[in-house]
């Protein structure tokens, strides 16, 4: 099932609240690659709650998360994580286009404190892979893992 | 890891990891992505894909953590990358990536003067091929 083009604009509600604390950062940090010495947040950190969003948009959707693979994700910082900040993500979708049964899908995420600032934003590509795809992806296409 | 101002063209320590199944599944608890195409032979196969196969931002995070190792002081300002070749996960024993880099544009920070703007030009591969698409690290770093 193709995705509709009536997507392109839609914002997601938001994420629930998510509390950074010293030991979700030192969880995350031994899941990928070992701890920082000053044990600030690992930078792909956000990707809790951009997963979290994502899911709320795929559940919108009745997508199946096993279609999906990830073709590109991008963090800007206006500030670093810390402990002790509380964040939600917001998911819109950027954009939508069709490529060999594919379903490609531009999303910008933005991560607000507990005040409301913005301390991160994001932008993802997510591939949702049709049902009758059965070739591995090329180079060339913005497929990925 | 040196304390001086980073001068372009220096060549970042290329630093290797090794990945195993067991670490997709710790990745998949830290991050909550518990697709099952990172653990499942069958599903990743029924999707079309090669295997099982590292989360692509699994891959991203220990490029980020060799970009913390190289530079331990910075406050990294931008980070990401294409998905753009999978890492297959063998279901017993690892697989190896390598991320390498070096300094290729070096800035005044705008907002502080103490520090500089460092882009880095990062390559990521897995047995010799290339696994990220345009990776991209932006850092504040303190002037040494």
């Amino acid at each position: 099932m193709s995705l509709d083009q009536s997507l392109v604009g839609r914002a997601f509600p938001p994420t629930a609240p998510h509390h950074v604390t010293e030991a979700s950062i030192a969880a995350f940090a031994a899941a990928t690659g070992g701890a920082a010495p000053d044990g600030s947040a690992p930078p792909t950190y956000p990707i809790i709650l951009a997963f979290e969003a994502m899911q709320t948009f795929l559940d919108a959707e009745q997508v199946e998360l096993q279609r999906i693979v990830h073709g590109e994700q991008r963090f800007s910082y206006v500030r670093p994580l810390v402990a002790g900040d509380t964040l939600v993500a917001t998911l819109t979708v950027a954009s939508l286009r069709q490529i060999s049964g594919n379903d490609i899908v531009g999303t910008t995420s933005t991560f607000t404190d507990a005040d409301g600032a913005v301390v991160c934003t994001a932008l993802a590509t997510l591939v949702h892979r049709g049902p009758e795809t059965d070739e591995h992806p090329s180079d060339e296409q913005e497929e990925g893992a | 890891m040196s304390l001086t101002t980073p001068t372009v063209g220096a060549v970042l320590e290329p630093r290797t990891y090794a990945i195993t199944r067991a670490d997709l599944v710790a990745y998949a608890t830290a991050s909550g992505d518990d697709n099952p195409i990172h653990q499942d032979e069958a599903v990743a196969l029924a999707v079309g894909l090669p295997g099982v196969i590292a989360h692509g931002m699994y891959t991203m995070g220990l490029m980020a953590h060799a970009v913390r190792a190289w530079f331990p002081t910075a406050e990294v300002r931008e980070i990401g990358s294409k998905f753009t070749h999978p890492v297959v996960v063998p279901a017993d024993g690892a697989v190896e990536i390598e991320v390498s880099g070096t300094v290729k544009k070096v800035e005044d920070d705008p907002e502080d003067p103490a520090r500089v703007h460092v882009s880095l030009a990062l390559l990521v591969t897995c047995e010799g091929t290339k696994v990220l698409g345009m990776p991209k690290a932006l850092l504040a770093v303190p002037r040494g």
